[in-house]
């Protein structure tokens, strides 16, 4: 059933999962050493692993569907923002920890679903990658969910970040939810879910968390990001920059 | 797709291949020390095959950094006990779980100050005074592989192998 999609197609989608797991793991990453307390540094650090884990699963896989020779570090680390396909809240910025939090929230909600769908996917290999993910989204999910409601019905400090958190990161997610001509493609397929069946288990597990944290659910706001079709906030690019400065300026290093 | 657990049937394996467990058994996990590869439960097949030694390995947690280096180890422990033309082949399905945790495994944790629940025995307990008053400090310790528990009775902290 796979076979009679085109390799580009099959090449793109499976570039959408695993840049949104690296770029969102990068991000993690940038809390090594900075965290509000150790626990949530190690556990920040452990989370940030697990993504860039899956992104090299998927990365590697990638690069066998397009067959040519591009690796998993060819693809992290020698492609520009234009050519990265992961869902534009991923790359948003850490903010502080209450921000990176809601991302990480909202992200882990939608993961949980996206992978417990792929792990039933046409495609054998992204079923078994999936599989493993799942795994490790659902304690990823119990972290972030954990932390949203002691901030949200925590102190009126903690609160208000949250909710403004909330505010500014909630117009990303439509971008989550809404299919395009190439998300049609691959559920047709039976490679991955309809996003209109992950639209409403996504919105009945946020909501649920949000009366819990005391946070109210913003309105729904149409979306005009496009990152997994390679159109980004400005904030990639910077990212990218100091995630590839190493490999860029000294190719082929080893250590 | 081959997916033999760790634990195939003795009966099953030849000499040759009963060596290569032999061998596999004496590789460490690196951050574990106590803990061979074979009693993680990692190792989900050996085949000789036409004079070439596959081994499959599945890894525990995605981003585990310990991954690769037991994917050398196992090269280097195989070709040091003479294998010529050793195959590592990562398995990724099923997916690993704690459950494939070996019984000996299990007791060597313990002893080693890691408390290693399954699913008949689920609660965490303190490795040092065997107090059930356990509090979880974080589901993510020093490595992917362990949670951060504190004991209400002798008050020490202490690692628990997570159940995934
Ligand atoms: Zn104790």
């Amino acid at each position: 059933m796979t076979s009679t999609l085109p390799a580009q197609a099959r090449f793109r989608y499976v570039l959408r999962l695993a840049d949104t797991s690296l770029v969102l793991g990068q991000r993690l990453g940038e809390w090594v050493g900075h965290a509000p307390a150790l626990e949530e540094d190690l556990a920040l650090a452990n989370i940030a692993l697990d993504l860039i884990g899956q992104a090299r699963l998927l990365l590697a896989y990638a690069g066998e569907i397009e067959g040519r020779g591009r690796d998993e570090d060819a693809l992290a680390f020698l492609r520009d923002a234009p050519q990265f396909c992961n869902v534009s809240l991923a790359e948003q910025p850490n903010g502080g920890f209450g921000r990176t939090i809601v991302r990480q929230f909202l992200l882990d909600a939608w993961q949980l679903e996206l992978y417990e769908a792929l792990a039933g996917s046409a495609d054998a290999r992204l079923a078994e990658i999936a599989a493993k993910a799942l795994k490790e989204t659902r304690y990823h999910l119990r972290f972030s969910a954990g932390w949203l409601v002691r901030l949200g019905d925590g102190t009126a400090e903690s609160h208000a970040r949250v909710s403004q958190a909330l505010a500014a990161l909630w117009r990303f997610t439509e971008e989550l939810l809404t299919p395009d001509a190439l998300d049609e493609q691959m559920a047709a397929a039976g490679v991955a879910p309809p996003l209109a069946t992950l639209r409403p288990r996504w919105e009945g597990r946020v909501a649920e968390v949000l009366e819990e944290a005391t946070l109210k659910r913003p309105e729904a706001a149409r979306h005009p990001w496009h990152g997994k079709r390679g159109v980004h906030t400005e904030h990639l690019g910077h990212m990218l920059a100091e995630m590839q400065h190493l490999p860029r300026t000294y190719p082929g290093a080893r250590w | 797709m081959v997916t033999e657990l760790p634990a195939a049937q003795p009966g099953a394996r030849n000499g040759r291949e009963e060596g290569v467990w032999q061998v596999l058994r004496t590789v460490m996990d690196p951050e574990i020390p106590v803990l061979s590869i074979v009693d993680l439960g990692i190792v989900r097949y050996v085949h000789q095959d036409k004079g070439a030694t596959r081994v499959g390995i599945t890894p525990t947690y995605s981003g585990c950094p310990a991954t690769e280096v037991i994917l050398g180890a196992v090269h280097e422990a195989l070709e040091h006990h003479g294998l010529r033309d050793v195959i590592v082949e990562t398995v990724l399905s099923p997916p690993w779980s704690s459950e494939w945790l070996s019984e000996a495994g299990r007791w060597r944790l313990e002893l080693f100050g890691i408390c290693a629940p399954s699913a008949q025995r689920p609660e965490a307990s303190c490795p040092r005074c065997g107090s059930r008053d356990a509090e979880l400090v974080s589901e993510f310790g020093s490595t992917p592989c362990k949670a951060h528990y504190r004991c209400g009775t002798c008050r020490e902290p202490f690692d628990v192998f997570k159940c995934i």
